[in-house]
C-alpha cells in the first residue's frame, strides 16, 4: 500500500489591517505556503492524481510528465515519488534556480524547454514527449480537478474562515483556483466578484512567433471572473516587500501582484471584505534579489523571469 | 482624446516596427481604429470582421482588461495606455 499522505489544507485566513485601503474595506489572506510543499499548488496535483487514479488512467510505475512554472511540478513531484511514478517535469529554462533544485529534491526529472517560449514552450515539449506514448500527462490546464480542488476544499475553507466575501483575488495561471474558488463562493453569494490578477507577460518572457500561439487554458472560463488587472513586475515587487515591512509575511512575487490587483479593486468599493490568496512564500525568490537594492533593480533583475 | 497605444512584438510588422503608437479616440474602439487608418492591417490582426475582440487578443486599458468593463466601448481618458497582448500560458 503506498503512502497516502492527508489531503493538503486547511490553510490559514488572516488579516492584514496593516495595508487596508479605510477602515470599513476589511483585506484577508489565504496562506497557502502552509501546505505540504509550500504552495498552493498541492491541492490541484493531489486532486489530479486521485482522479487520474480513480479513472483508470494511471497506476503505480507508470511514468507522468507535466508542464509548469514550477510549484505544480513540485507538488506532483512529493506525490509521485510517495505512490511510485516515476516524474519528468517541463520548466521554462528560465525559471528561478531553487524551483529546479527543489523538483530534484522531490525526486524529478527536470526538462527545460526554452524560456522565451514561457509557459506555452513548456506545454509544447511536455506534450510532445506524452505523445511519445511513455508518458502520461495530468495537464493542469486541462484537467477539470484542478479547478475543483478549489471548489471542493479550498472555497469552502474561505467560506467557513471568512463568511461570505465582497471580492476574492487570486493569481491567473492555469485559472484553476478562480474558476474553483470563485464558483464555490458564488454560490453561497452571486455578489462576490471574481478578480485575477494577470503577471506581466514581458516582452523576453512572451516571445511569441504569431498570434496563434496564444493559448487559453482549457479550464479558464473567462466570463467566469469579473476584473483581470494586469500588474507590472515593479508592481508585484513593491506590494510583495510592503507586505514584509508592514504585515511580516514573507510572500512570493505572485502574492505581492494579488495585493496589488486587491488595492486597485477595492478603489471603486466603499465597503467591503476582500479575499486574497497568497500562493507560496518568498523563499524561491530569493537568487532573483527580490528583496535586495531598489524596486526598480529587483524588477530589472526579474523581467524575463517567470514568477 | 490622445492615446498611447503599446503594440506587441507579434504585431510590430504591421506599425512599421513601432513599439508604441500614439491614435486618437474617445473609445477603446475608436483608438484601435485610428491605429487601423494609419497602419492599415492593424485592425484586422485584433478584432474580428463581426467587430468582437480577438479570442487570443487582450487590451489592457491602464492595466486593466477591457472585456471586464465596456469592451471595445470602453471610453478612454485623454492620457491614458492602452496594452495589446496575446494569451499566454501560466502556471
Amino acid at each position: 500500500m503506498a503512502a497516502r499522505p492527508a489531503a493538503p489544507g486547511p490553510t490559514p485566513l488572516v488579516p492584514l489591517p496593516a495595508l487596508s485601503p479605510r477602515p470599513a474595506i476589511s483585506l484577508w489572506a489565504k496562506l497557502e505556503w502552509h501546505n505540504p510543499t509550500g504552495s498552493v499548488k498541492d491541492r490541484p496535483a493531489r486532486w489530479m492524481l486521485d482522479a487520474a487514479e480513480r479513472d483508470g488512467l494511471v497506476e503505480p510505475g507508470d511514468a507522468l510528465v507535466e508542464p509548469t512554472s514550477g510549484n505544480t511540478g513540485i507538488a506532483l513531484a512529493r506525490l509521485a515519488r510517495l505512490r511510485g511514478y516515476p516524474m519528468t517535469v517541463v520548466v521554462p529554462d528560465n525559471v528561478g534556480e531553487e524551483r529546479k533544485a527543489l523538483l530534484r529534491a522531490f525526486g524529478a526529472e527536470v526538462v527545460e524547454s526554452p524560456g522565451e517560449r514561457g509557459a506555452n514552450g513548456a506545454v509544447e515539449v511536455a506534450s510532445d514527449i506524452a505523445a511519445a506514448g511513455r508518458h502520461t500527462m495530468l495537464f493542469q490546464y486541462a484537467n477539470p480537478a484542478n479547478p475543483q480542488s478549489h471548489y471542493e476544499r479550498t472555497g469552502p475553507e474561505i467560506l467557513e474562515q471568512a463568511g461570505l466575501v465582497d471580492a476574492f483575488v487570486a493569481g491567473l495561471g492555469t485559472g484553476g483556483t478562480l474558476m474553483g474558488v470563485g464558483r464555490a463562493l458564488r454560490e453561497a453569494d452571486p455578489a462576490t466578484r471574481v478578480v485575477a490578477a494577470a503577471p506581466p507577460a514581458g516582452e523576453s518572457v512572451l516571445g511569441l512567433r504569431s498570434l496563434e500561439d496564444g493559448y487559453v487554458p482549457p479550464i479558464f472560463d473567462p466570463a467566469a471572473i469579473d476584473a483581470r488587472i494586469l500588474v507590472s513586475t515593479a508592481d508585484a515587487v513593491r506590494a510583495t516587500r510592503r507586505l514584509l515591512v508592514e504585515e511580516g509575511l514573507f510572500v512570493g512575487l505572485s502574492s505581492g501582484a494579488v495585493l496589488h490587483a486587491a488595492l486597485r479593486w477595492a478603489e471603486r468599493l466603499e465597503e467591503g471584505r476582500l479575499v486574497l490568496l497568497f500562493a507560496d512564500a518568498g523563499w524561491k525568490y530569493l537568487s532573483a534579489g527580490a528583496w535586495e537594492g531598489t524596486v526598480e533593480q529587483a524588477a530589472a533583475r526579474l523581467n524575463g523571469r517567470l514568477w | 482624446m490622445s492615446v498611447e497605444v503599446m503594440i506587441p512584438t507579434v504585431l510590430r510588422p504591421k506599425t512599421g516596427g513601432q513599439a508604441v503608437v500614439c491614435a486618437e479616440g474617445t473609445t477603446v474602439r475608436e483608438v484601435l481604429a485610428a491605429v487601423e487608418a494609419v497602419h492599415p492591417g492593424f485592425g484586422p490582426m485584433v478584432v474580428e470582421a463581426s467587430g468582437a475582440l480577438k479570442r487570443f487578443i487582450n487590451v489592457f486599458l491602464d492595466d486593466e482588461d477591457v472585456r471586464y468593463r465596456q469592451g471595445l466601448d470602453t471610453p478612454v481618458a485623454d492620457g491614458a495606455t492602452l496594452l495589446i497582448l496575446p494569451a499566454v500560458a501560466g502556471g
